[in-house]
């Protein structure tokens, strides 16, 4: 049979204050991705491998790593695109390694929140009745950034956040906008003062690697990009005139009807 | 947030000079540079005449459409390149400094353009 | 939680070759920069006459500033190609209420640098 070598990182923080590579034979077969070959290792050559999957189908988007220096789904990639080898797998950059492969998200899952990703009622409208109504038009202007499985990928790729991890990065941003541009969202001006901080899109330089990385086709970078249009074209119209509404602040509710504009403005 | 609310509320504006900036440095320069940087001294086009160029120079449209390349190209360099000194060179605990040296200089560079293209020449 | 997390090298940018497009994409700036300071000072020579005008003409055939030039050339082409392949992937035109497609939108752009190039060509040379 076939084989094919993996380089793997370890890193037993009991032990070692630094990763090391270890390297294991394992089979190479047409239908096996890399995460196929880690099973393999974990099954019958090291037990004490430690990453994280579920799904197997890049759904889960739990099992991303760093494949041969690029972050990758390690369940939608294949070991035959790398023969002979060998394959190299790291865990995800820009996050702490906790063990082996294993990384720390938990900066990533406490900015999502801050986002309010989820579809914010309008405050003066009565709860829907029925269901809420929507063209295919109105489909097609998020529906690229709802395919996004928090994989994490795009923060890896990005080096803005790898040198400042207070950056809100690419996936919390393109969540935002897949709920700004939603025709039933109303919460535009609830994500506003997180998404135009210092630390939200004006500190992306579009660098574009987050698009590159991204297996679900979201385009963060885009995302980004055309948030801080609407954020510029926002803030001089405030300029301009300065005695109407302030759309960066909370409004109180029932103060305006239209207090979807902010979305509107990106369609 | 960790930056005072003054400069993220000058973020938008300063961005959208930067594109601007960016279209009219994008669609103007390249030509301009070919012209008086590389064809011109190299013989490969016939060196413009002087009394010509005077009068383009002089004409109020090329005035304004110089001016406004000028500043806008100015606030370019200025904003790119304070990011590549803070990620670049990781000096972003300068921030502050590296702010005041890049918009600084545009607006002293813009300052001096306006005085030349609409009084001086 | 222990946990193990190498700091970014100042080198980051070498990393990668997309990293490293991206530095030199940034650098451009610098001779966008370079460009106004030139133009003024062609613009300087020109307003101060036809001796000043031939004097700079002279001087901008010396081997250090073409070469400067040259170099600042291949950047600003550098920026003005990256600048228009990114454009629609920063900006949603519609026309007639649909989205155009962002091949459009970056032809677009390009046309517009062919006409503009062409103008001021004229303009110069005309
Ligand atoms: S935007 Fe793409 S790369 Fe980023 S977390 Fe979502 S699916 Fe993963
Ligand atoms: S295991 Fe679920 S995305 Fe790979």
């Amino acid at each position: 049979m076939r084989t094919i070598a993996l380089r793997v990182a370890r890193y037993r923080p009991e032990d070692e204050t630094e990763p090391t590579m270890q390297e294991y034979e394992v089979p190479l077969r047409e239908d096996w991705a890399v995460l196929d070959g880690l099973n393999h290792i974990k099954d019958h050559l090291d037990g004490t491998l430690s990453y994280r999957w579920s799904c197997r189908m890049g759904i889960c988007g739990s099992c991303g790593m760093t494949v041969n220096g690029e972050p990758k789904l390690t369940c939608g990639t294949f070991l035959t695109d790398y023969a002979p080898g060998p394959v190299t797998v790291e865990p995800l950059r820009n996050f702490p390694v906790v063990r082996d492969l294993v990384v720390d998200i938990s900066d990533f899952m406490g900015k999502l929140p801050t986002v309010s990703p989820w579809i914010v009622d309008s405050e003066d409208a009565a709860p829907a009745e029925g269901e809420h109504l929507q063209t295919p038009e109105e489909l097609d202007e998020y529906q690229q950034y709802s395919m996004c499985i928090n994989c994490m990928l795009c923060y890896s790729a990005c080096p803005v956040y790898g040198l400042d991890q207070d950056f809100l990065g690419p996936a919390a941003i393109a969540l935002a906008q897949r709920y700004n541009l939603d025709s039933r969202d109303h919460g535009a001006h609830q994500r506003v003062d997180v998404l135009s901080a210092a630390d939200g899109v004006w500190s992306c330089t579009f660098v574009g690697e987050c698009t590159t990385a991204c297996p679900k086709g979201v385009d963060p970078a885009g995302a980004i990009q055309r948030y801080k249009l609407t954020a510029a074209t926002e803030s001089v119209k405030s300029l301009l005139m300065p005695w109407g509404r302030r759309s960066d602040l909370p409004r109180p509710s029932g103060a305006d009807q239209d207090n979807n504009a902010w979305s509107r403005e990106v369609r | 947030m960790a930056a005072p609310a003054r400069r993220t509320r000058a973020e938008p504006l300063l961005w959208l000079l930067f594109s601007s900036g960016g279209v009219v440095a994008a669609l103007f320069i390249p030509v301009l540079l070919l012209l008086f940087g590389v064809a011109i001294p190299l013989g490969w086009v016939s060196t413009p005449d002087h009394a010509h160029l005077l009068a383009v120079l002089q004409h109020p449209v090329t005035r304004v459409v110089l001016l406004g390349l000028c500043v806008l190209a100015l606030f370019h360099w200025a904003h790119r390149f304070r990011y590549t000194l803070h990620e670049g060179l990781r000096l972003k605990r300068l921030g502050t400094l590296v702010e005041i040296l890049c918009y600084g200089g545009a607006v002293a560079g813009s300052l001096i353009s306006a005085y030349l293209l609409l009084w001086a020449w | 939680m222990t946990s193990y997390q190498p700091p970014m090298s100042l080198f980051w940018w070498l990393r990668r070759r997309s990293y490293f497009f991206f530095a030199v994409r940034e650098l451009s700036s610098v001779f966008v920069a370079w460009f106004v300071v030139y133009l003024l000072l062609l613009g300087h020579a020109v307003a101060s006459g036809e001796a000043a005008y031939r004097e700079f003409v002279e001087w901008s055939a010396r081997p250090w500033l073409l070469g400067l030039n040259l170099v600042a050339l291949v950047f600003v082409v550098f920026h003005a190609v990256t600048w228009f392949r990114l454009a629609p992937q920063a900006m949603v035109v519609r026309v007639g209420g649909r989205r155009a497609p962002p091949l459009w939108v970056a032809a677009g752009h390009y046309a517009a640098w062919v006409v503009v190039s062409a103008l001021v060509v004229w303009v110069v040379l005309a």
